[in-house]
Order: C-alpha cells, then sequence, then structure tokens
C-alpha cells in the first residue's frame, strides 16, 4: 500500500498525480516534451534511455511502462528492448546509442559522474550536442520519476502483461495527466 | 567549460535551460510550485532547506548554494546555520518534524526504495501531513534530476556563497517561472 493516500487500484505515477494534481501537470508537460518533443533522438531511443534508467533504479513500475512504450514504438524490433536491458553493448543498436546509454548510466549514478572521455567517446560516434543535452535530461528526469514512485511505495503491478496496453497508450498519445473518471 | 556549446555565460542550470527553453519551462513551473506555491503547510524556507539538504548530498554546488541562499533569506539565518543544517540536520534546532521530512528526503537520495515505512510513520506520528510528506518526496526527487542536470552537462558555479546571497531576495520576489530567458530571445 502506498506511504500515502492515494487513489485505490491505480498504479504508480497516475495515483500520485491524482492525489496532487497541481505538480502532475507538470511532471506530465516534462515528459511529453522531453519524451515525444522535437529532439535529434527517436521516440523509440528516448524511451530506451528512460527504460535504461529506470532499470538501473530497480524502478519496476517505470521500467516496465517505458519498457512498453518502447516495444510498442519499436514495432518488429521490439526484441533490442529486452536485448538492451539484459546487456546493451551487446545489442544490436548503433554505436551512438551505446555511447550515450553510457552518459545516461554515468548520470544514473550522479552528475558529477560524467567525464570529458564519456563525452567524446559519443562524440566520436556521430552525437551532436543535442542528442548529448537531451539524453542527460532524460537519465536526470528519470532519476526523478523513479524516487517519487519508489519514495511513495506507489502500486506496482506485478507482470509484464499488466503494462502492455498502457505500452501502447504512452505509444499512441504520449503522456496526459490522468483524470480521476479514467483511472477507475 | 560545459560539456555541450551553451552559447551562454550563465552559471548552472540557468545555461541549459536558456539552452533549451521548451523543457526549462515545465521544469521551473514545477519548482515554482514546489518551493514558493503560497497553498501549502510547509514554508517556503523549509521547502528550501530540503531542497539545499538533498543537492548537498548530490554534492551539486550550484544548486546547494542557490538553494542554501534563499533557504537563508527565508529563514533568517547565515550561511553558516544553513551549513550546519546540511551537515546535520538531525542535531539542529528544526522541528522535528522537520527532522522526520529530512530524513525521508535523505532517503529519496539514495533511492525511492530507502524510504521505509517507520520513517513514514514517525513523521506522521509527530503531525506531519500526507501532502507535506508527498511534497518531501517529490522535491527532493526533483532535486535528484536537477542537480543531474546541472552537473551531468557539466556547468560552471561561482565559488563565493555572496554570489548566491545577493540573488536570493531578488529570486525570493520574482520567482523561478520566466527567470531564464531563452537563447533565441536574447540574440
Amino acid at each position: 500500500m502506498a506511504y500515502i493516500n492515494v487513489p485505490e487500484g491505480v498504479p504508480g505515477i497516475r495515483s500520485l498525480v491524482m492525489f496532487r494534481p497541481e505538480t502532475g501537470k507538470y511532471l506530465y508537460e516534462l515528459a511529453q516534451v522531453l519524451l515525444r518533443g522535437p529532439s535529434p533522438l527517436t521516440e523509440a531511443e528516448r524511451e530506451i534511455i528512460a527504460t535504461y534508467v529506470s532499470s538501473r533504479n530497480e524502478c519496476k513500475f517505470c521500467m516496465s511502462s517505458h519498457a512498453a512504450a518502447a516495444r510498442a514504438l519499436l514495432g518488429k524490433d521490439e526484441q533490442l528492448m529486452d536485448d538492451v536491458l539484459t546487456d546493451y553493448q551487446s545489442a544490436d543498436i548503433s554505436d551512438k546509442m551505446k555511447a550515450l546509454l553510457n552518459i545516461a548510466g554515468k548520470v544514473q549514478i550522479l552528475g558529477k559522474e560524467v567525464k570529458q572521455e564519456d563525452i567524446d567517446a559519443a562524440r566520436a560516434v556521430g552525437a551532436n550536442d543535442l542528442d548529448i543535452h537531451d539524453t542527460v535530461l532524460i537519465a536526470a528526469t528519470f532519476s526523478m520519476y523513479n524516487r517519487y514512485v519508489d519514495g511513495l511505495a506507489s502500486l506496482t503491478p506485478p507482470n509484464r502483461e499488466d503494462y502492455v496496453e498502457m505500452g501502447k497508450r504512452l505509444a499512441e498519445k504520449g503522456y496526459s495527466v490522468p483524470q480521476p473518471a479514467m483511472a477507475q | 567549460m560545459a560539456h555541450i556549446e551553451l552559447n551562454s555565460n550563465e552559471p548552472g542550470i540557468r545555461g541549459p535551460m536558456a539552452y533549451s527553453p521548451e523543457t526549462a519551462k515545465p521544469m521551473n513551473e514545477l519548482a515554482e510550485i514546489l518551493l514558493r506555491n503560497e497553498n501549502n503547510s510547509l514554508s517556503k524556507g523549509e521547502r528550501e532547506l530540503i531542497g539545499t539538504y538533498v543537492s548537498y548530498l548530490n554534492d551539486c554546488l550550484f544548486c546547494q548554494s542557490v538553494h542554501g541562499a534563499m533557504a537563508g533569506h527565508y529563514l533568517e539565518c547565515d550561511v553558516n546555520q544553513i551549513r550546519a543544517y546540511k551537515a546535520d540536520p538531525s542535531n539542529s534546532d528544526l522541528s522535528d518534524k522537520m527532522k522526520a521530512l529530512l530524513s525521508i528526503a535523505g532517503s529519496v537520495q539514495k533511492g525511492g526504495k530507502h524510504v521505509s515505512s517507520i520513517q513514514i510513520e514517525t513523521a506522521k506520528s509527530i503531525g506531519a501531513t500526507d501532502k507535506e510528506i508527498h511534497d518531501t518526496v517529490l522535491i527532493a526527487a526533483a532535486f535528484c534530476m536537477f542537480n543531474r542536470y546541472v552537473d551531468g552537462l557539466g556547468t560552471w558555479a561561482p565559488e563565493d556563497q555572496s554570489f548566491y546571497a545577493n540573488r536570493a531576495p531578488q529570486r525570493a520576489q520574482h520567482g523561478y517561472v520566466g527567470s531564464v530567458a531563452p537563447n533565441s530571445s536574447a540574440v
């Protein structure tokens, strides 16, 4: 059970923003612009970065929901999401994505862990300033969402299947604040 | 020098926010409602202190200096007192409720799962409301984002604490929304 009196049966961050929609509004706006707005990274690539950081933070709700969104966006290549979670270095993704995931992993530990050599390595395989900016901010942002979701012990559905519909919705409709009536 | 070309000489988060105004907008609006909205039973000083403490634990010089100066401004205490609160909040003159909330914030900084039901029960038993606990967790989580954005891009920060103290009254008056002009409009 969650640590505070959130609507019953509503999972993860959705229950928290229904408890406090005044702050939830901006959390969803940030996710929408960062994961669906203009970026040199595809929507699937951005969801993969978000999932990878959530996995490192052991936030099952965020990891499962964003993995489901990434799979929906990847379509026939959906296996890539699982390959990245198993070992991104051996996954069939671009060298640039590997270098960006390395940076995201450093950000997950702490901002200062990102070293010049990490940046140089990403640039050497084609990453530009915007790629690096968006990667750092996605990793930073999920270091927030993960802590929010688990710090208040929000409901986390246990099975992969529980997230499939959520993932499709995130892939097709993006991030909009859940309304109380929709949640039941 | 920052890891990317921000086209800005501004310190800390101000460079990346000018570089990316689309993402800066909801980030500043989040900071505004969490830290400055009047409809909150935690004082502005208390909320800034939570942000300061988490930024200190994350070793982010810019954020702990900015928000430490803001906390000092609202709580009417000097930089040494803020430094003492950061270093050891449990042995300070803060209220028992603030000590319990800072303990929760410290756990959030380590990772969401570090917050225990005992910490929550303790905070509730000395009067913390659900909303206060919610806001404490979200402020702590939000600073884990802000701190990583600032340091993950290698931005610079003035060492001199008077730089931040001098700016605090103006920031307290005008708030966070619209505090950074986008690069495009600055040209």
